[in-house]
C-alpha cells in the first residue's frame, strides 16, 4: 500500500526535519498572519476576555458561549458550524486498542484525523504520529523514524507504531496545568478548555507521549474544509496561542459512532470501545491477546493499549 | 496625616532624583529605553503573528524565553544569600550591601515576570493564573507554587527596600523589631522560589534530564555563584563612581563563600553527570546530547564545555587566595563564573530536557531572531529598573538626600541667586 504523505516541512515549522528550510515559510505564514491581524479577525470581545472556566459556567452561561461562538465561526468560515457539548455518557469509560502486528503505516488516520477535528492546515497540526521502528530494536523510541517517506509500506525489518494522546487515568498534563485548563472528563477523556487556556506549554512537557501540540500561529483552515459537527470541548475551531489534543473525536463517540481514525483504517488495527462493558470488543482484546501500555513505568495509567493481534 | 506627606514627599523627591542626572547617566537610560523599544517591537510582531516567529515548536516546546527566566531566578534568590552572613554571623561589612542585594533581587525578579509573560501564548489571559482574580490549580501545579513565591518574594524585597529607604530618607532609624524577621523571612524565600522554579521541571517524568534528585540543590548551588558574581562587581563600580564606601574584605568574604559554593556545584554536576553516563541507561541520551552531540546533531556541545570549563577555572581563581584578592583575577573570575551558570541554567537546562523529545525526535533549536531582540528588551527593562533604583537609592543611603537636606536643589537654589 502507498503510504500517506508525513507532514509536509513546508507546513510552517511543525515538522522541522530540516532545519534551514523553515525559516523562509515562517515569513509566509507570518504575512498572512498579520493580514488576518489587520482584517480584524483578531478582535477580542469583552464576553471573550472575561469568560470563566468551562466547567464553572452555569447551563444558561454555556449556552450564551456557544451561542456567541458559533455566531463568530459564521463569520469566520461562511457557514453554519454546530457547537455541541454533549456531557459524558454514564457508565461508559472510552478505551483504546492498537494492533501493531496489523499496522503498516500508510498514515489514513493521521490525515482522517486532522479533517474530523478541523485542526489547522496551515501551519499543520497533527495529532497522530506514526513512528516507523525497526524489528530488530523493537519499541525503542531513539530508533524511531518520524519523516519516512518510501514508495511503498510496510518497508522490509520496520513495524509502525501510531501515537497520539494515551487519555491517562494518570494525566501528568492535568496535574500540572497552573490554571486548570484541562482536565479528565468522567468518561475517561481528557479535554481542554481553548477558552481558558492561557498558553504556557507547561503540560506539552509533562506529557510523555508527545500528544500536545500548540497553535504556534493562527489556525487557517479553509471554508470548505471546516467540519461543521463539533464539540466544545473537542474539534470546534481552535484560537491562536493555545494548547490541543486528541479527544477521542469526542463530538462523535458521545454520540455513539467510533472516531475518524478508526473508521478509515485499512487493516483493521484499530479497536475501540465501553472498557466498562463485558461485552464489547475492547475488552476481548485486553482479556485475550499480549496487550501493552506505552511507557508503563511512568505510571500514567493509559487507556489507550497496544497490542499484537496475531 | 504628617506620615503621608511625607511619603508623598518621598515619593516626589525621588521622582525628581531618578529624572536628573549628568551626561552619562542620561546616555545610560537612553540607551536602555532604545534597547526597550527595539524588544517592545519585536514583541508586537510576535503578537500579531504569534509564537510562531520563535524558534520554538510542539518538539521544543520551551526554548530561550524559559531559559532566561529560570537564570534570573537564581539571581533573585542568590541577591539574598549575602544577607545570611549579614545576619546571622551579624558580620557587618556585608550589611551596607544587603539592600542592594535587594534591589537587584527586585530588577531580576521583574525581568523574570517579563520572560513569563512573553513567553505564554495568550498574555490577554494572564488574569487566569493571578491569585484570587483567576483560577490557580493549586496547590497541583508547581507553576501555580511558582506564581505565588515569586509574587510574595517581589512584594517582600519591594517593601523591605522602600521602607528601609524611606527610613533613611526622613533620617528616622528603621524599626528593628519590623525589620529583622522581614529580612531573616527573605532568606527562606529565597531559597524556596529557587527551589519552586527546580520542581517545576524535577517534577516531570517525562523529562528523565530534569526529573533527577538532585536538581534543586543543582539550582540552588549555581545560583549561588552566579549571584554573587554579579554583585561584586556591581560593589566595586559603586565605589568608584558614587561615595558609597565599601570595604575590601566584605568584597574577599564574597568571594570565599563564592569558592565553597561553586566547588559545591561542580561536584554535584559531576555527581549528576556520573550516574547518568556510568550507568547508561535510555536516559543518558539527554546528557550525551548536551556534551557530545547525537546524530551529528551538536549545536550545544561546544557551549555544554564552555560553561563546564569557565566554571572550573572560576573555582581555582577564587579557591586560590591570592588570586581572590587580585582585582584582576578576581574580575575574570567573576565574568568566568556568570557565563558558565548563564549556559548551565538557561540553554543547558531548557534545551537537553526537550531533545530529543518524548518520542525521540531531534529537533534542533536556536532562538529566532525575535526572541534574542524580545529577551534584549527584557534584560534592558531589568536594568532600567536597577539604574533607577540605584540612583535614588545611593544618595539616600548616604544621607545626601533627605527630607531636610537635597544637595541638587541646593545648588539650584545657589545658582539662580548668582545672577541677582
Amino acid at each position: 500500500m502507498t503510504a500517506q504523505e508525513p507532514c509536509q516541512p513546508s507546513s510552517g515549522g511543525q515538522c522541522p526535519s530540516t532545519e534551514e528550510g523553515s525559516r523562509r515559510e515562517f515569513l509566509g505564514v507570518a504575512v498572512a498572519a498579520v493580514a488576518a491581524a489587520l482584517t480584524g479577525c483578531e478582535k477580542l470581545s469583552a464576553e471573550e476576555f472575561l469568560q470563566d472556566k468551562f466547567t464553572e459556567l452555569s447551563k444558561s452561561e454555556v449556552q450564551t458561549v456557544i451561542a456567541r461562538l458559533e455566531k463568530e465561526y459564521k463569520e469566520k468560515y461562511g457557514k453554519e458550524v454546530k457547537v455541541g457539548n454533549a456531557p459524558p455518557v454514564p457508565g461508559v469509560i472510552f478505551g483504546y486498542a492498537l494492533d501493531l502486528s496489523r499496522c503498516i503505516g500508510c498514515r489514513r488516520c493521521v490525515h482522517a484525523c486532522v479533517k474530523e477535528n478541523n485542526q489547522s492546515r496551515e501551519p499543520e497540526i497533527q495529532w497522530i504520529k506514526v513512528l516507523e521502528l525497526e524489528k530488530e530494536e523493537g519499541v525503542n523510541l531513539q530508533h524511531a523514524e518520524h519523516y519516512y517517506n518510501p514508495d511503498e509500506v510496510p518497508r522490509e525489518g520496520h513495524f509502525y507504531m501510531p501515537v497520539q494522546c494515551q487519555q491517562c487515568k494518570k494525566p501528568p498534563c492535568v496535574k500540572v496545568c497552573p490554571v486548570g485548563a484541562t482536565w479528565r472528563e468522567k468518561d475517561g477523556i481528557v479535554v481542554v478548555d481553548y477558552n481558558w487556556c492561557i498558553g504556557c506549554r507547561y503540560c506539552m512537557a509533562a506529557c510523555p507521549y508527545g500528544a500536545r501540540h500548540f497553535n504556534w500561529g493562527e489556525p487557517q483552515i479553509a471554508s470548505k474544509d471546516v467540519n461543521p459537527e463539533t464539540h466544545y470541548l473537542g474539534n470546534r475551531p481552535r484560537p491562536k496561542g493555545v494548547v490541543e489534543k486528541c479527544t477521542f473525536c469526542i463530538q462523535r463517540t458521545r454520540e455513539g459512532k467510533y472516531p475518524a481514525c478508526l473508521e478509515v483504517c485499512p487493516t483493521g488495527s484499530r479497536k475501540f470501545g465501553n472498557l466498562l462493558d463485558k461485552e464489547s470488543e475492547i475488552r476481548y482484546v485486553l482479556e485475550n491477546k499480549r496487550v501493552f501500555k506505552l511507557k508503563e513505568e511512568l505510571n500514567t495509567q493509559p487507556n489507550f493499549f497496544y497490542f499484537y493481534g496475531v | 496625616m504628617s506620615t503621608l506627606r511625607n511619603f508623598s514627599r518621598f515619593i516626589t523627591d525621588t521622582i525628581r532624583i531618578i529624572t536628573t542626572g549628568g551626561p552619562i547617566y542620561y546616555a545610560w537610560v537612553a540607551l536602555l529605553l532604545l534597547l526597550i523599544g527595539v524588544g517592545a517591537n519585536a514583541y508586537i510582531g510576535q503578537l500579531h503573528n504569534g509564537l510562531l516567529v520563535t524558534n520554538m515548536r510542539d518538539q521544543v516546546s520551551w526554548g530561550f524565553y524559559i531559559g532566561n527566566f529560570t537564570f534570573l531566578v537564581g539571581v533573585a534568590a542568590a541577591a539574598i544569600m549575602l544577607v545570611i552572613p549579614a545576619y546571622i554571623y551579624d558580620w557587618e561589612p556585608i550589611k551596607e550591601i544587603t539592600i542592594l542585594g535587594e534591589m537587584l533581587a527586585i530588577s531580576a525578579l521583574v525581568m523574570c515576570l517579563g520572560f513569563v509573560m512573553v513567553d505564554i501564548g495568550r498574555p490577554d489571559r494572564f488574569w487566569h493564573i493571578m491569585p484570587v482574580l483567576g483560577r490557580l490549580n493549586w496547590p497541583q501545579s508547581m507553576l501555580a507554587w511558582d506564581v505565588l513565591v515569586l509574587n510574595a518574594y517581589l512584594v517582600l524585597n519591594y517593601f523591605v527596600v522602600t521602607y528601609l529607604l524611606y527610613c533613611a530618607y526622613t533620617e528616622r532609624h528603621y524599626v528593628k523589631k519590623l525589620v529583622t524577621p522581614l529580612v531573616l523571612l527573605s532568606i527562606p524565600m529565597a531559597v524556596s522560589i529557587h527551589t519552586c522554579t527546580a520542581y517545576l521541571y524535577n517534577g516531570l517524568a517525562s523529562r528523565p534530564f530534569w526529573n533527577s534528585a538532585i536538581l534543586a540543590p543543582r539550582f540552588l548551588a549555581s545560583a549561588f555563584c552566579s549571584g554573587p558574581a554579579i554583585l561584586l562587581i556591581l560593589l566595586q563600580i559603586l565605589r568608584k563612581t558614587t561615595k558609597l564606601s565599601i570595604k575590601d574584605e566584605a568584597i574577599f568574604k564574597i568571594a570565599e563563600l563564592m569558592a565553597y559554593t561553586m566547588g559545591f556545584n561542580l561536584f554535584l554536576t559531576a555527581a549528576e553527570s556520573f550516574k547518568e553516563l556510568y550507568s547508561g541507561t535510555e536516559h543518558m541520551v539527554y546528557f550525551q546530547y548536551l556534551l557530545f552531540g547525537v546524530k551529528g546533531h551538536n549545536t550545544l556541545v561546544p557551549y555544554a564545555w564552555a560553561s563546564i570549563i569557565c566554571g572550573a577555572i572560576a573555582f581555582l581563581l577564587f579557591l586560590v587566595p591570592k588570586t581572590r584578592t587580585n582585582w584582576v583575577t578576581l574580575n575574570i573570575g567573576c565574568v568566568l563564573i556568570y557565563a558558565s551558570v548563564y549556559i548551565e541554567k538557561g540553554m543547558g537546562l531548557i534545551i537537553p530536557g526537550l531533545t530529543p523529545d518524548a518520542l525521540g525526535e531531534i529537533y534542533v533549536y536556536t532562538p529566532s531572531k525575535t526572541e534574542i531582540f524580545v529577551a534584549m528588551g527584557i534584560f534592558a527593562l531589568g536594568f532600567l529598573v536597577f539604574t533607577i533604583m540605584l540612583k535614588a537609592a545611593v544618595p539616600m543611603m548616604l544621607g545626601e538626600f533627605t527630607i531636610n537636606r537635597s544637595p541638587k536643589l541646593d545648588a539650584a537654589a545657589a545658582k539662580s541667586q548668582e545672577p541677582a
